[in-house]
């Protein structure tokens, strides 16, 4: 069977059961759309910025690829739920492709987040921000790379752990240096020197300054295709490391 | 149809810091021919569940080898998942999705087309008598039914061996009843099949074959009248309210017991003539002022069969 239809099979499946149960989407954005009512203007005080369209070109590309981030970080646990079902052990026996077991479903929170994306930046432009549009579309590609990266990865760590007990602080205690480390909520161009330099071992870091970029339609900078590359690789990291894990989940 | 010699698995653990491995399979040997049905039967943690892993690819052997429908499992794994059927001990079914779409799902993880896979689901709907649920959500399926969407599932790719783990356990007697049922007409598609189960009347009642495993090894291979007839002559039980250890010293050892096993208040006699020997056994007992509660005679049962072998009774342990 090819890879290729193996993930589409899972995919569709998994988009079915989500289109079912949509309070998830819903639920994935109400943090970022506060964030950004809330917050942002403040923000633009702080930093002492002209306008909320300012404030926002600095602020929604940290909540683009936040988003992304945290709708990756927690799906170990459905990857978990799926487990205990013995969802996971049936499909194991089939011919399928063991790699699109875990990409049909990463897959999947791409699609989540990027619905996501749009619709944050759709409530941005209503409240002035002024975007680029192939800037934004790079600006998408990257934030779909964080998610297959890192719900790539939490699949994998949750198939390897293979309890909620374990899976939940390992996930908490990643997402804060995570989020903090990369310059998400401010830019890291306000950190003290050691911070940045801490900042720049953190793949979400260079994410975040690449759609930074790209937003303001700035693509020809070398940050947008160290963004595209560096999270290329984690991306591909995170998919061997899961699609190893797949097997070892049955004992 | 299945060829297994010397299979073998050992898990490393970690146990308080202590590295120390364990023989969950110490080179089991069996084969079941075509259209056969193997009963794995053995108490909990005797190695039945990864047997059946090994052979269906979610395991790898550390050891021995095994040709499942003509194909290698060591060295194509991928031919021995396209001949088979496997259902798994906990089930399988996902809770929000249908049984239609599950079947699908699983028919389609086979390569084959939507048009396929859905002709092939409805016909299997059909012959399972699913038809009243096939559209309802999985959760709020009854344990029996929910089970028979499971051995659905398994034979959706039309496999040529079906592994059934453990396929009565954790339903209610209905449901036992139910799945009995649809395993007995398993025979009808002509599958060959492997059952694990650690029911004794399961055993009896479904397989032509039985393989009796314990502690990693196959203590005893054959048809289960094969098997009973191995544990000679009849089988007599007595119960006691007290006074057991008083009549073991009375019957160990007397001239008409062949062997002699206790456990939960009750003494297991095996003996060549059950009605000829139970006027003794009373007459002695009498003699040393001990009367038994109850008093039985019957055939060897598998479970008989098991003591003797393994030297415990199944349940147990």
């Amino acid at each position: 069977m090819a890879v290729l239809q193996g993930i589409w099979l899972v995919l569709h499946r998994q988009l079915i059961q989500l289109i079912r149960n949509p309070v998830w989407i819903l639920v994935g954005i109400l943090d970022p759309v506060l964030l950004l009512l809330l917050y942002a203007p403040l923000l633009r005080q702080a930093l002492g910025l002209g306008s909320n369209g300012e404030a926002y070109a600095t602020f929604v590309p940290g909540l683009l690829v936040m988003i992304a981030a945290l709708g990756g970080l927690f799906q170990g646990f459905v990857m978990l739920t799926e487990l205990r079902a013995g969802v996971i052990e049936r499909s194991l026996v089939t011919p399928i492709p063991r790699v699109s077991l875990l990409l049909g479903r990463c897959l999947r929170d791409v699609v989540v987040v990027l619905w996501q994306a749009v619709i944050l930046t759709l409530l941005a432009l209503l409240f002035g921000l002024h975007i680029h549009v192939v800037g934004t579309l790079v600006s998408y590609a990257v934030v779909a790379l964080v998610v297959l990266a890192i719900s790539a990865f939490s699949n994998g760590l949750a198939l390897s752990v293979r309890n909620d007990a374990s899976l939940t602080p390992m996930l908490n205690s990643l997402s804060q240096p995570l989020v903090l480390l990369s310059g998400i909520l401010l830019p890291m161009a306000l950190a003290p020197l050691w911070l940045r330099d801490i900042s720049r071992w953190n793949p979400l870091s260079w994410a975040v300054d690449a759609v930074r970029a790209a937003f303001a339609g700035r693509i020809g900078d070398d940050i947008v295709w160290q963004g595209l590359v560096i999270m290329g690789a984690a991306a591909l990291l995170g998919l061997v490391y899961g699609t190893r894990q797949i097997p070892r989940s049955v004992r | 149809m299945i060829e297994v010699r010397g299979l073998r698995k050992t898990y490393k653990l970690r146990i308080g810091g202590q590295k120390t491995s364990v023989d969950a399979v110490k080179g089991v040997t069996f084969s079941v021919p075509q259209g056969g049905v193997l009963g794995l039967l053995g108490s909990n943690g005797a190695g039945k569940t990864t047997t059946m892993r090994m052979l269906t690819t979610l395991i790898r052997p550390d050891g021995g080898e095994a040709t499942i429908a003509g194909a290698d499992l060591i060295r194509d794994p991928g031919r021995v998942r396209r001949q088979i059927g496997y259902v798994a001990q906990g089930g399988s079914t996902w809770d929000e999705a249908t049984v239609r779409e599950e079947l699908l799902m699983h028919a389609r993880m086979y390569g084959l087309s939507k048009a396929e896979a859905q002709t092939r689901v409805a016909r299997t709907v059909d012959a399972f008598g699913m038809t009243a649920y096939a559209d309802r959500r999985c959760r709020t399926l009854s344990g029996g039914q929910r089970r028979r969407a499971d051995i659905a599932m398994g034979l959706i790719n039309e496999p040529r061996v079906l592994f059934l783990d453990e396929p009565t356990a954790s339903l209610d007697p209905a449901g036992r009843i139910e799945i009995r049922d649809q395993v007995r007409a398993l025979r009808e598609f002509g599958v060959t099949v492997l059952i694990t189960t650690h029911y004794l009347e399961e055993a009896d009642a479904l397989c032509d074959r039985i393989a009796i495993v314990d502690k990693g090894s196959v203590v005893a291979d054959g048809t289960p009248a094969e098997l009973k007839s191995e544990v000679a002559g009849d089988v007599v039980t007595l119960g006691f309210d007290g006074g057991l250890d008083a009549a073991v010293k009375v019957l160990d050892g007397a001239p008409y017991v062949n062997a002699l096993r206790t456990g939960e208040d009750k003494l297991r006699l095996n003996v060549s003539s059950g009605s000829r020997t139970v006027p003794a056994i009373l007459r002695d007992l009498e003699a040393a002022g001990i009367t038994p509660a109850t008093i039985e005679v019957h055939r060897p049962t598998l479970d008989d069969v098991f003591r003797a072998r393994a030297g415990r009774p199944l349940q147990e342990s």
